[in-house]
């Protein structure tokens, strides 16, 4: 019998180990200065296609850069970028999740009212709209997706919440003498944060994915920074008759949001259990 | 006489039910003018089928919901006035089921030590009166290491038990606490209860549908019917001589162990009660065998009656 789920697992955690890897020692590991152009050497294939050049293993961009180099150094904008966006889009939906299911009521009737309030705003718009107000940059995109991306965590732990404040531990820590604070934080979270960790994974592949439209669309990073989006909007001119540039990265981006996706339901597996293994 | 360890005056507790936006929220009465006192030391028990306002009743009396009206005094002081660690002191609760009671992400050292943390004491002497405990209760100091999931039902209940009584409280709250278990383990947890109760001097309020065990644990017992008490009386009265029809329906529901009888008659019916939508008069008449026509006017009133309280007219 295969176990896929293990299969699975293990795939994520390499990919996103790789990618972790790359993102961080990007400086160490470049065979070239990614920024460095080379006008000469423009658009050389990879090294397994015809015409590939031992020097650039990915072969180069309509400037001549290194592609294997700026793929690593996207990894780091795109994992910056997810992590910083789901850092704070969490931070602000597990908060009013937790204060709108823990309480009820008048509170929870706000939450929901903020909740439905942020899912009718239409994300790109308001992308434009930023951008098109103070310029593209890494910090921007970060506190536009953040700021915007926190309404799944919300209901999520909204609804969590509501299931697990009614239980009777939570009874038993009322009756022990427990502050709020206490009842929420350590006997309520811990009891949800399997699902959050689902959510987080969702949310951090969502806004990789994002931040590739957005760059794509040049509301996003600025380049010369390459970003994994970045480097698909620049291919697209070029996609007809070296279909490899458009490739290269959206294989990348693809790769990484699929492990990303395995990691995240392992860990849901490993946390949501409740006996030692 | 001694002073009672708990004073419930006409306590009510409602709940608001809104069944959909367009139409009026409904008003549950759960519990509707319960009066009793427990004395110190005694175990006193509430008995009623599903859905009476027992549990309620019970979470009242840890201070876990505010009653709607009346009031509730535990040794002399209002429980509503009390600080939540006084209340803690004092009061402590052993729910129905203990696998939605232990928290499942925490060890066990740390549950049974969550009162003392709440009340600030220091984590060396913390751990050992945990041990302590477990070891009172039966089950052994390593035990603490564990998780939850680890143990059994019967184990578990004997964590929810010490937990409930490492503070040294004065009244112990009992939700069924053996309705979960099963048939063997019931006894051992009703004889550590009883031996408990016994050597720490505990006055008890336990909560049960089954009779039986009411019979075998309490002193005195109240019958529950739709957020009232019907009748209460000493265990013994109660059992051997009920007064309320609905009691006598209650003892005549329990199954005998004699195969071949089937499920007893007891004459009240299949309609269930609602407490959203209470009967007027007396609000057993419609499912009462010897109900008259004026117990659908007149909402009898407890009386007393060879040493117990009854509420009906017709006894």
């Amino acid at each position: 019998m295969i176990n896929f789920r293990l299969i699975a697992a293990v795939l994520g955690l390499v990919i996103v180990g790789v990618v972790a890897f790359c993102a961080v020692f990007a400086g160490w590991i470049v065979p070239h200065d990614p920024f460095v152009q080379n006008l000469d050497g423009r658009m050389i294939p990879p090294l397994f296609m015809e015409g590939g050049q031992a020097g650039h293993f990915l072969g180069t961009d309509q400037l001549g850069r290194d592609y294997f180099s700026r793929l690593i150094l996207g990894a780091r904008i795109s994992l910056l970028i997810g992590v910083a966006t789901v850092i704070t889009s969490g931070l602000i939906g597990i908060t009013l999740g937790l204060l709108g299911g823990f309480f009820g009521g008048r509170v929870d009737d706000v939450v929901m009212f903020a909740i439905t309030c942020r899912l009718s705003i239409p994300l790109i718009l308001v992308a434009l709209t930023v951008v098109g107000l103070v310029g593209s940059s890494l910090t921007v995109v970060v506190l536009t997706l953040g700021l915007l991306l926190w309404d799944r965590f919300a209901v999520v732990a909204r609804t969590t919440t509501m299931q697990v404040r009614n239980l009777d531990y939570v009874a038993a820590a009322w009756a022990s003498g427990c502050s709020v604070t206490h009842i929420i934080l350590k006997e309520v979270l811990p009891n949800i944060v399997h699902h959050l960790v689902v959510v987080a994974t969702l949310e951090m592949a969502l806004a990789i994915l994002l931040e590739a439209a957005l760059s794509f669309l040049g509301l996003g990073v600025p380049p010369p920074l390459p970003s994994w989006g970045l480097m698909i909007a620049e291919a697209k001119d070029y996609m007809f008759f070296t279909p490899w540039v458009i490739m290269v990265p959206g294989i990348a981006l693809f790769v990484l949001v699929l492990g990303i996706n395995f990691l995240g339901d392992a860990l849901r597996d490993i946390l949501g259990a409740t006996r030692d293994a | 006489m001694r002073a009672p360890a708990i004073e419930v005056r006409a306590v009510t507790r409602h709940f608001r039910q809104s069944t959909g936006l367009f139409t009026a929220a409904r008003s549950v009465r759960a519990v509707d003018g319960v009066s009793f006192s427990v004395p110190t030391g005694s175990c006193f028990g509430i008995v009623g089928e599903s859905g009476c306002g027992k549990s309620t009743l019970a979470r009242l009396i840890l201070g876990l919901h505010p009653p709607t009206g009346g009031e509730i005094v535990v040794e002399g002081q209002s429980l509503q006035a009390m600080d939540r660690r006084a209340r803690a002191r004092l009061i402590q609760p052993v729910f129905q089921d203990p696998f939605s009671s232990l928290n499942p992400r925490r060890r066990i050292r740390d549950i049974v030590g969550l009162p003392l943390a709440a009340q600030g004491t220091n984590p060396a002497q913390r751990d050992r009166q945990v041990d302590a405990m477990l070891e009172r209760v039966g089950l052994s100091a390593e035990m603490g290491g564990r998780l939850p999931a680890q143990l059994s039902g019967g184990q578990r209940q004997r964590v929810a038990i010490a937990r409930a009584l490492v503070l040294r409280p004065r009244i112990v709250v009992c939700d069924e606490p053996t309705s979960a278990l099963d048939v063997s383990v019931q006894a051992q947890i009703l004889n550590l209860l009883a031996e408990l109760r016994r050597d720490f001097g505990l006055t008890l309020v336990f909560i049960s549908h089954n009779l039986a065990v009411v019979e075998h644990v309490c002193d005195e017992v109240a019958v529950m019917y739709l957020g009232r008490i019907v009748e209460r009386a000493p265990t013994d009265t109660l059992f051997r001589a009920p007064a309320h029809p609905y009691t006598r329906a209650l003892l005549a529901s329990v199954l005998t162990p004699e195969p071949g009888l089937g499920i007893p008659d007891v004459g009240l019916g299949d309609s269930y009660p609602d407490p959203a939508n209470i009967p007027p008069g007396c609000r057993f008449h419609p499912r009462c065998p010897i109900a008259e026509a004026g117990c659908s006017e007149r909402d009898p009133s407890p009386r007393a009656l060879d040493g117990r309280e009854v509420a009906c007219h017709l006894v």
